[in-house]
C-alpha cells in the first residue's frame, strides 16, 4: 500500500472532521517505510523491509481528554479509535487547561529533509553497503576478531496533525544509515567497539568513518584495568556528554516543572551552573538529525534558549504546560502516534567554547577522559539528580592520554556536574540522538573502581 | 485468528522463490491503561495493534516482511516480499500440511481485563493516589498506572507447526516523589502479572501505594552511597536483574554463536559458585515472562542453566537450534509482528538456598544491602554489567543501618557469578521487567533469594 501526504492529511481532515458540538478532535497520522539489512560473514543474515501506519485520536469534551490508537488506517480501525477515545474522555478529571493546540502564527522553518534519491535507490545496492561495511570493519584493524553486525537501515516517514482547532501540518522526512559492531581480540581477552555514520540518503552515509570508529573503540580498550577509586577531573567525549545533556533537558521540560519532577523548577533567572553553559534546543537547525518542522500538536519548531551563560532562562512547552503556567507552547510536544503528546527537547547543544579536546586534555594534566558509558537508564535520576553511571575511557596523565581503563563508575549529581564545568571544547558533533556532544571538562567527579 | 486454508497458501507464496522454510507470524494486541497523575486523572488510552510477519529462511539468509493488512491479498504481498529477500532455487509448488500444537495454557485468566468498567480502574487509581498522600506532607506527587493488554497470536511454519496462544497481562505501579531539605527522591514499584483483573482481588493497592510513599520519604535521609568495592547483600526479590545481567544474556545462543559472550564454549565448566542454580522457566504461572508458546509457536519450557554453578546450557531460538541441530528451548520472542524472533530469556531465576537471610546479614561486617534493583545492562562480549539500586541500605557490623541515595553497581559477570559466597532460603520473584535487546523489549520476570556477593564496585560518592 502506497501513502502519501495528501493522503495522510485526507485521513486526518476526515476524523477532525467527525468532531461533534462542543468537542476537539486531533489526529495524528503517520507512514513509514523501512529496509534493515545485516551482513554477516560475507553474506545476507537477515533482510526485512516493513511498511508500518498508524494513526492516534485525542478527544477533548467538557474540559477532559481522551486518547486511542491504532496501527492501521482501516477504516473499521478509525471509527473505532475515535469510539475508544470519546469513550475515554469520559473517565479524565476536568482540567480546564486541558485543550488542543491553535494555530500560533509561527512560521515554518525552511528545511529540507527529505532525499529523493532514496526511492529509486534498489535493495541490490543497499545489500552491498551492508557487505562492504562489514569487509571494511574486518579489515580496519588486524586485533578485529568478529564483526557481530554490519547493518545497513533507511526509513522514509511520513506524518499528518490535523485537528478541529485548525492546525493541519505535514511532513516528510528520509533517513539511512550505516552501523558496525565489532569485537578485537587480543589473546584471552575481549573487547567491542561500534561506529556508525547516519545521513538523510544513502550517499551521505561514508562506509569507513563506521568501520574506522568501531575498529577504534574496541582496539582502544584492549588491556584496559579497573583505575583506583579517587575524586578527579574528568573529560567528557561528545558521545558521552551528548547523552548528559539530553538528561539535563529532560529536566527542563515543562511537564517535569508543573508536576514538581524538576530539580530546576522555579529557577528560572538563577545561575544552575557555570557561566560557560549555553544550552538551546533547536529541532530547525538542519545539522540536528532530529531536525524538524512541526512539533507532536502540529505546531512551528523554533529555537529555544535553555540555558544562558549559566543561567536558567526557560522551559519546553506543549499547549497543556503552557497554559497551565501561563505562557505559549515552545512548539516542544513529543510523541509517537500511540501516546499523548509530553513536551521535550528534540535538538540541543551547547555553544561550543575555543579549546580542541587534546589542548583540553593537556589542561587537565590528571584525569579520565571517558568516552562511553552504560547504564544512564538505571543510574541517573533526573528527579533527585542523582548520577552514577558505568564508565569506560582512558587515563589523563601529563596532560596526555595513557592506558585503558573499564568496570568504573563516575558519580556526581546533575545539580553539581552543571557547576563543575570548567571548560567546553571546540569539537561540536551532532549525533544521531537529541542532542550535539562537545568535549567538556568536569571537576571533582568521583570515580569507583578497585 | 485466520482460516488455515489461507495461511497454507500464504507459505506456499512465501516459498515459492526457494525458501527452505517459511513462517508468518500474526498478532491481534489491544492494550489499555490508565493513568492518575498530579491529583487528576490525566488520561485513559486504548491501543490496537494488528498485524503479522513473514519470514523466509534460504541458507544463512532471512528475509522478513511484515504488513498490517491481514487480507489474504496483503498477506501474500508480505510474503513475497519475504521472499525476495532471501532467494534459493526457486523449486515449485510446496503444500504445507499444518498440525496445531496444542501448549498448555500457564494458567487460567479468571476475569478479562477488558470487562472492567473504566470507573473501577479510576477508582483504584484515586485511592492509591490518596493512601500515598496519607503517609505526609513531604509527598508531593503521585503517579498510579493500571495497564492492561491481550495479545493473541497465532504461528505457523512450513514445518506444518501451527500453534495460537492468547496472553492476559495486567500491571499496577506507582511513582512517588517525596521533597525534603535535601532535594527531592523518588520510590517506584510496580506488579505485574500474566492473569486478568483477578489481580487486584488479591492486591491492595493502598498497601502498595503507601510502600512506595515510604520508600520515598525513606530516601529523604539517605546518605550517599559509598565509592568503590565492597561486599552486597541483595534482598530477596529485588534482586534478580542481577542475574539477567551478569549472566543471562550472555547464556544466549546467539550472543555465543558470534562469539560475542565471555561463556562461549564453558558448557560443563564450573562458571558460578556452588550455590548457584539458574533457570529460565517460561512455563511458571503468572509471572510476567510467561506464555503457553514462544512467539516461534514453540511451547514454554523450564531450562536449567546452571546447576550447582556448572554450566548447563545456552537459550535457543528456531535458527539457533536449527543450525545446532538440537532442541529447541522455547526462548524465541519477539516485540511484535513488526519484528523477527530472536533468543530472549523468560523468567530468569536462582533457587532457593540453606541460609537465613538474617544469618547472611549478620556476618557481613560492612557493605551494602540492596533491597530493590533498578534497571541494568550488560555487554556479554566483555562480561561487564551494571545495574541500578533503587533502594539501597548501608550494613555496619552485621546491621542494615542508614539509606543510600541512588547509584549503579557495576561488575564483570564471570567474576561476580564466583564471588557469590552465601544464598538465603527465602526465594522470591520481583517486580515485572521489561528486557532490551537490539531495540526490542519483551517482557520477562526475575527472582532471587537474599544472596551476598564478596565485592562489587558501588558508584556512590561518599569516601
Amino acid at each position: 500500500m502506497s501513502v502519501d501526504l495528501d493522503e495522510l492529511l485526507a485521513i486526518g481532515d476526515r476524523v477532525a472532521g467527525w468532531a461533534r458540538d462542543g468537542e476537539q478532535i486531533e489526529a495524528v497520522v503517520v507512514h513509514s517505510k523501512d529496509t534493515e539489512i545485516r551482513a554477516y560473514e560475507g553474506e545476507v543474515e537477515q533482510l526485512s523491509s516493513a511498511e508500518t501506519q498508524g494513526v492516534g485520536i485525542r478527544v477533548v469534551r467538557d474540559q477532559r481528554v481522551g486518547f486511542a490508537y491504532a496501527g492501521a488506517l482501516d477504516d473499521d480501525l478509525l471509527a473505532e479509535t475515535l469510539a475508544d477515545a470519546r469513550d475515554n474522555a469520559g473517565f479524565g478529571t476536568i482540567d480546564e487547561f486541558v485543550g488542543l493546540a491553535e494555530p500560533d502564527g509561527v512560521a515554518l522553518a525552511d528545511l529540507d529533509l527529505f532525499r529523493d534519491e532514496l526511492a529509486s535507490f534498489p535493495t541490490d545496492k543497499k545489500v552491498e553497503l551492508a557487505i562492504a561495511l562489514e569487509k571494511a570493519s574486518r579489515a580496519a584493524d588486524p586485533r578485529i576478531s568478529v564483526v557481530e553486525s554490519a547493518d545497513y537501515v533507511d526509513s522514509t516517514a511520513e506524518g499528518a496533525v490535523v485537528t478541529s482547532t485548525g492546525i493541519r501540518a505535514a511532513a516528510r522526512e528520509t533517513a539511512a544509515y550505516v552501523t558496525a559492531s565489532v569485537l578485537a581480540a587480543d589473546g584471552d581477552e575481549t573487547q567491542t567497539g561500534f561506529g556508525f555514520s547516519v545521513g538523510r540518503g544513502p550517499s551521505e552515509i561514508d562506509i569507513e568513518v563506521a568501520a574506522v570508529d568501531a575498529a577504534t573503540r574496541a582496539t582502544r580498550m584492549l588491556g584496559a584495568t579497573k583505575p583506583p577509586s579517587a575524586r578527579m577531573t574528568i573529560v567528557l567525549d561528545p558521545w558521552v556528554s551528548a547523552m548528559l545533556l539530553g538528561i539535563i533537558a529532560s529536566t527542563l521540560s515543562g511537564e517535569a516543572v508543573l508536576k514538581g519532577r524538576s530539580p530546576f523548577a522555579d529557577r528560572v533567572g538563577e545561575q544552575i551552573g557555570s557561566d560557560l553553559l549555553t544550552l538551546v534546543d533547536d529541532p530547525t537547525n538542519p545539522l540536528a538529525f532530529t531536525a524538524t518542522q512541526t512539533d507532536g500538536e502540529g505546531l512551528a519548531t523554533r529555537r529555544n534558549a535553555l540555558i544562558e551563560g549559566g543561567v536558567l532562562r526557560g522551559f519546553l512547552h506543549n499547549t497543556y504546560t503552557a497554559r497551565r503556567l501561563g505562557t505559549r507552547s515552545t512548539g516542544s510536544a513529543v510523541r509517537g502516534f500511540k501516546s499523548t503528546p509530553s513536551a521535550g527537547a528534540r535538538a540541543v547543544s551547547l555553544q561550543p567554547g575555543n579549546a580542541t579536546q587534546p589542548e583540553l586534555i593537556a589542561s587537565v594534566g590528571d584525569g579520565l577522559l571517558v568516552q562511553s558509558v552504560q547504564g544512564l537508564h538505571s543510574g541517573v535520576n533526573p528527579v533527585s539528580g542523582d548520577f552514577s553511571t558505568g564508565a569506560e575511557g582512558l587515563r589523563i596523565s601529563g596532560g596526555e592520554v595513557g592506558a585503558p581503563h573499564r568496570e568504573f563508575t563516575i558519580a556526581s549529581t546533575l545539580q553539581k556536574i552543571l557547576h563543575d564545568v570548567v571548560a567546553v571544547g571546540s569539537d561540536i558533533e551532532w549525533l544521531p540522538m537529541s542532542a550535539a556532544g562537545v568535549s567538556l571538562v568536569v571537576n571533582d567527579v568521583t570515580v569507583s573502581g578497585v | 485468528m485466520l482460516e488455515e486454508s489461507v495461511i497454507q497458501r500464504v507459505l506456499g507464496t512465501a516459498l515459492r522463490t526457494g525458501g527452505e522454510f517459511a513462517e508468518i507470524f500474526v498478532e491481534d494486541k489491544r492494550s489499555s491503561s490508565a493513568r492518575l497523575d498530579d491529583g487528576k486523572i490525566e488520561e485513559l488510552s486504548s491501543g490496537r495493534d494488528r498485524g503479522a510477519g513473514i519470514r523466509v529462511l534460504v541458507g544463512e539468509t532471512t528475509g522478513y516482511a511484515h504488513t498490517a493488512d491481514l487480507s489474504e491479498a496483503g498477506l501474500r504481498a508480505a510474503a513475497e516480499a519475504a521472499a525476495a529477500a532471501a532467494r534459493g532455487n526457486p523449486g515449485g509448488e510446496r503444500v504445507v500440511a499444518l498440525t496445531r500444537v496444542n501448549a498448555p495454557a500457564p494458567n487460567e485468566v479468571a476475569i478479562q481485563p477488558d470487562t472492567i468498567e473504566k470507573s473501577v480502574k479510576v477508582g483504584l487509581l484515586e485511592r492509591a493516589d490518596a493512601a500515598a498522600r496519607a503517609e505526609g506532607g513531604a509527598i508531593k506527587q503521585v503517579t498510579a498506572r493500571i495497564g492492561n493488554s491481550r495479545r493473541r497470536i497465532l504461528v505457523a511454519n512450513s514445518d506444518g507447526h501451527l500453534a495460537e496462544d492468547d496472553q492476559v497481562k495486567t500491571l499496577f505501579a506507582v511513582q512517588c516523589v517525596a521533597l525534603g531539605d535535601t532535594g527531592m527522591q523518588t520510590g517506584y514499584e510496580s506488579v505485574g502479572h500474566t492473569i486478568g483483573w483477578e489481580l487486584f482481588d488479591r492486591l491492595s493497592v493502598e498497601d502498595h501505594a503507601r510502600k512506595v510513599a515510604r520508600q520515598a520519604l525513606t530516601k529523604l535521609n539517605a546518605r550517599p552511597a559509598p565509592s568503590g568495592s565492597m561486599p552486597v547483600v541483595i534482598g530477596s526479590g529485588g534482586g534478580g536483574v542481577l542475574f539477567h545481567e551478569a549472566c543471562g544474556h550472555g547464556l544466549e545462543a546467539d550472543a555465543i554463536a558470534k562469539g560475542a559472550s565471555v561463556f562461549k564454549g564453558r558448557k560443563g565448566e564450573q562458571v558460578a559458585s556452588p550455590l548457584v542454580t539458574l533457570v529460565d522457566d517460561g512455563t511458571w504461572g503468572e509471572e510476567w515472562g510467561c506464555f503457553a508458546i514462544d512467539d516461534e509457536g514453540t511451547p514454554a519450557q523450564r531450562n536449567v542453566l546452571i546447576e550447582d554453578g556448572i554450566l548447563t546450557d545456552y537459550m535457543y531460538d528456531f535458527l539457533r537450534s536449527r543450525k545446532e541441530g538440537r532442541a529447541l528451548s522455547g526462548n524465541g520472542r519477539r516485540e511484535s509482528y513488526q519484528h523477527l524472533p530472536m533468543v530472549r530469556m523468560t523468567n530468569t531465576y536462582v533457587l532457593a538456598g540453606q541460609e537465613e537471610p538474617d544469618e547472611i546479614v549478620a556476618s557481613t561486617e560492612r557493605g551494602v544491602y540492596v533491597k530493590a534493583l533498578g534497571g541494568g545492562s550488560v555487554n556479554t562480549a566483555t562480561g561487564d554489567f551494571v545495574f541500578g539500586m533503587t533502594e539501597a541500605y548501608l550494613i555496619e557490623n552485621g546491621e542494615i543501618t542508614d539509606p543510600l541515595r541512588e547509584g549503579n553497581l557495576i561488575g564483570n559477570g564471570p567474576e561476580v557469578l564466583t564471588l557469590i559466597d552465601a544464598v538465603g532460603n527465602d526465594f522470591a520473584m520481583g517486580p515485572p521487567g521489561t528486557c532490551g535487546k537490539d531495540g526490542q523489549g519483551v517482557p520477562v520476570g526475575d527472582g532471587v533469594p537474599t544472596l551476598r556477593v564478596q565485592a562489587l564496585t558501588i558508584g556512590g560518592t561518599a569516601a
